[in-house]
């Protein structure tokens, strides 16, 4: 028998600041499906790992943050294109990866719908939940949302792709940039949308993604001092309790996404954006400068 | 020869000779014992316990307090429950909303009642009381009260809903004021109440109470139960609380996040802040200087958000060091209840010996102190409004939270240099801008990173405004629309609804 062309496997790395490094511990595991057949050798994240992306998304929130938000919308948008023509191969990988092909070709459909939803969100939020403020002295003051700062996701761990898109496109849209720990036992599509990213104008160090276990890596994703809020979806209340606990040492904003159902049209709104944003009021005197409080 | 403009030093001498212009005692009635608030009726505490509450300006005792145990705040809060499940929820909002601008009408006509106990309860000038808080606190409940019939329109696409049980904890320096920016939005969206003011300044609270008696609001829909932090921590950790209201201290803040982490309760954390105001070259000065002073002074500089980081562009540093110099020799600093007072009573003995451990340390780390000439008085909690300069960034006057009238000032150079400086901190309430340029003002407002940002003037505070802050400053908004949203469920997926 002749031999047929050999299939040229692909290494999953994990992704940091716009590289595709393996992680800095050397470990790994192997992904599995249901019948128990190995997938991939998938990089297991150290705490390391964590820091170094936590660094990498630090570094890109100063520009990400202050990009025109239309420009964050052209981004998510071409985000959506590069999912679309690599379709076939997110089908592909859900598919190995336990899913069904109608259902696999379903997840990657509504991905690709909620990365156009987000990406028309980026330029609007802000006028609806902006307010000009009528307060009763001679000033004028206005409050408008700002985006939180560096976000740390713990992804859902059932919906591989799906939950993912939905959870950081809320994310980067409204300015904030965000280290990402993919589903443990179903990391390939992650992985592979993180390579969508980085062909698709997202600043490097915006979505950091690690793979590995949350058992383990939750902790720093909780305790990290620069990371201002985080987003868990298991419904797991030791977890949630940990990450609580551990989140507030430097005050995180903790989001329990764990009823979420990410097909269903409550899987997408603007109030999600909402939620890593925080107000800023800004006062100026309308005639006298100065104008202080009563009493000087 | 004539004299060099620029060479007359201006003479403040007259400013502290004012005769005396006392507000009258008389104006109030204070009871010689107070019980808690619980159902509509003052009722003894079951711990049959009574602590002192005094005057930081005289150090007499004014009244007694009741101190609730953990017995009283779970009778409050099944009061507090009683009244959501039968009354509050089921009443139509606009009467609700009618309820809260009784309230709000009460205080005015109580104003000046309210205004002379704030001020003999927790040291504040009778100016800031008067002029301030009891107005602030009134309008508050105004403006709340409307929005109880309009709560749809706040959040568009949501069906908002209360969530229940507001257990609500408030500090010692706005104690009025800090009641009505708890009370107010929580009863507009649907909520019932239990609150807890600071033991130091209990009685507006108390006297709130008391008006919300005469207003005839459902007894259990407002309660208020007095105590020290053993029974605010009874409060947080009682399970039939719904969400947690907190104004304090950072630290406090994050003991009560750890609390209620195994919960579905939601909170509220307004926490400490140590503010940077900043003056460049172009900015008007002798406003600036006045902004400053108002920043770190307003209050005995009890203030969240007080100014208390001073960065002045090198330029003008000598001008605007001496300019500040010579106002603080013109503040009067003495009887609170004196109508020509600045600066009042530091609230407590306790706090007045954390601001002198800090001068002490700011010393210490090298930096320079000056302090006003002013004569304080022989009794009571008084403190010299005082400034250090040779500050380094990373000195612990510049980095920690004193809530005192000290203010640190530093220098930079150029715009980058003071974003920078202003955001090294693991706060981030507010900050204050001082420039004549518009483009800057908004390089400056955008990049700082704080909820509340003045920009050519300082403090300014208003119902409509909301008021929060980012990183360790806490979370959550109280005023204006923005402040509704902590009331309310909105997402019934998101267990901890931000907005």
């Amino acid at each position: 028998m002749a031999i047929s062309r050999l299939e040229v496997l692909k290494t999953y790395k994990i992704y940091i600041g716009g590289k595709f490094p393996r992680t800095e511990s050397g470990r790994y595991y192997t992904a599995v499906n249901k019948k128990k057949e190995a997938l991939a050798n998938v990089c297991l994240s150290s705490r390391k790992d964590v820091r170094d992306a936590v660094i990498a998304a630090r570094t890109a929130f100063g520009d990400w943050s202050s990009r025109a938000s239309f420009n964050r919308g052209q981004i998510l948008y071409r985000i959506a294109e590069m999912l679309e023509s690599r379709k076939a191969q997110f089908v592909d990988e859900l598919i190995r990866q336990n899913s069904t092909t109608i259902a696999a070709e379903k997840e990657v459909e509504l991905s690709i719908d909620r990365l156009i939803y987000y990406a028309g969100w980026c330029d609007k939020f802000q006028q609806i939940f902006s307010s000009v403020n009528p307060v009763a002295s001679s000033h004028f003051n206005f409050s408008v949302p700002e985006p939180t700062g560096v976000v740390s996701v713990i992804a859902p761990q059932d919906s591989s792709l799906l939950g993912l898109v939905s959870i950081v496109a809320p994310v980067i849209a409204g300015g904030n940039t965000c280290v990402v720990l993919a589903a443990f036992e179903k990391p390939l599509c992650a992985v592979t949308f993180a390579e969508v990213i980085n062909s698709s104008d997202v600043p490097g160090g915006v979505i950091n993604l690690l793979t590995g276990n949350p058992e383990e890596l939750l902790p720093y994703f909780a305790d990290h001092m620069d990371v201002n809020a985080i987003i868990y979806c298991e419904k797991n209340a030791a977890e949630t309790k940990l990450i609580k606990e551990k989140a507030a040492l430097n005050l995180k904003r903790v989001l329990v996404y764990d009823k979420t159902n990410w097909v269903s049209e409550d899987g997408q709104s603007p109030y999600f954006i909402m939620n890593l944003q925080e107000v800023k009021t800004t006062w100026h005197p309308v005639e006298n400068i100065g104008g202080s409080a009563p009493g000087y | 020869m004539a004299t060099k403009n620029n060479t007359l030093k201006l003479k403040f001498d007259s400013a502290r000779n004012l005769a005396p212009a006392p507000e009258s005692k008389n104006a109030a009635t204070i009871a010689s014992r107070y019980d808690l608030f619980v159902n509509g009726k003052f009722e003894k505490p079951l711990s049959r316990k009574y602590f002192g509450s005094i005057n930081p300006a005289t150090e007499e005792k004014l009244s007694e307090i009741a101190d609730a145990n953990a017995a009283d705040v779970d009778k409050a809060v099944k009061a507090a429950r009683v009244a959501y499940d039968r009354t509050w929820k089921k009443m139509p909002a606009k009467e609700r909303g009618k309820y809260i601008f009784r309230i709000a009408r009460m205080i005015q006509e109580k104003a000046r009642e309210l205004s002379v106990i704030e001020t003999l309860d927790g040291g504040k000038p009778i100016r800031e009381s008067r002029d301030f808080d009891v107005p602030t606190a009134a309008n508050h409940f105004f403006y709340y009260a409307g929005w109880a019939d309009k709560l749809p329109f706040a959040f568009p696409g949501k069906d908002p809903e209360p969530l229940g049980v507001a257990g609500q904890i408030i500090p010692w320096n706005f104690p009025l004021m800090m009641a009505a920016w708890k009370i107010a939005p929580s009863l507009a969206t649907g909520n019932t109440v239990v609150l807890k003011p600071a033991e130091n300044t209990s009685l507006t609270a108390l006297k709130l109470a008391e008006i919300i008696q005469e207003a005839d609001l459902p007894p259990g829909v407002v309660n208020i139960i007095t105590g020290t932090g053993a029974t605010g921590a009874a409060l947080v950790n009682h399970a039939d609380i719904n969400k947690i209201a907190f104004t304090g201290s950072t630290d406090v803040g994050k003991i009560i996040q750890r609390a209620i982490a195994g919960t579905n309760k939601k909170a509220t954390l307004e926490l400490g802040g140590k503010a940077a105001n900043i003056i460049f070259d172009d900015a008007p000065l002798d406003q600036a200087v006045e902004g400053v002073i108002n920043g770190i002074f307003f209050n005995q500089g009890h203030v969240c958000c007080a100014g208390s980081r001073l960065y002045v562009q090198e330029s003008v540093y000598k001008q605007v060091l001496r300019k500040l110099k010579d106002r603080l020799e013109t503040l009067i600093v003495g009887d609170p209840m004196d109508k020509n007072t600045d600066i009042g009573a530091i609230n407590s003995k306790e706090q007045l010996n954390t601001i002198n451990k800090y001068l002490k340390i700011g010393q210490q780390e090298g930096a320079e102190m000056y302090q006003s000439s002013v004569d304080i008085p022989g009794k009571g909690f008084f403190c010299r409004p005082t400034i250090f300069t040779n500050v380094a960034q990373s000195s612990r006057i510049s980095q920690e939270e004193i809530f005192g009238p000290v203010l640190t000032i530093q220098t930079f150079r150029t715009d980058d240099e003071v974003i920078e400086k202003a955001n090294n901190t693991p706060y981030g309430l507010s900050a204050g801008v001082w420039t004549d340029k518009g483009s800057k003002i908004f390089n400056l407002t955008t990049k700082l990173r704080a909820g509340v940002v003045w920009a050519n003037t300082y403090n300014q505070f208003d119902p409509t405004s909301p008021f929060g802050g980012y990183k360790e400053s806490g979370y959550g908004r109280e005023g204006g629309l923005h402040g509704l949203a902590p009331y309310l469920n909105l997402d019934k997926d998101c267990s901890f609804n931000r907005w």
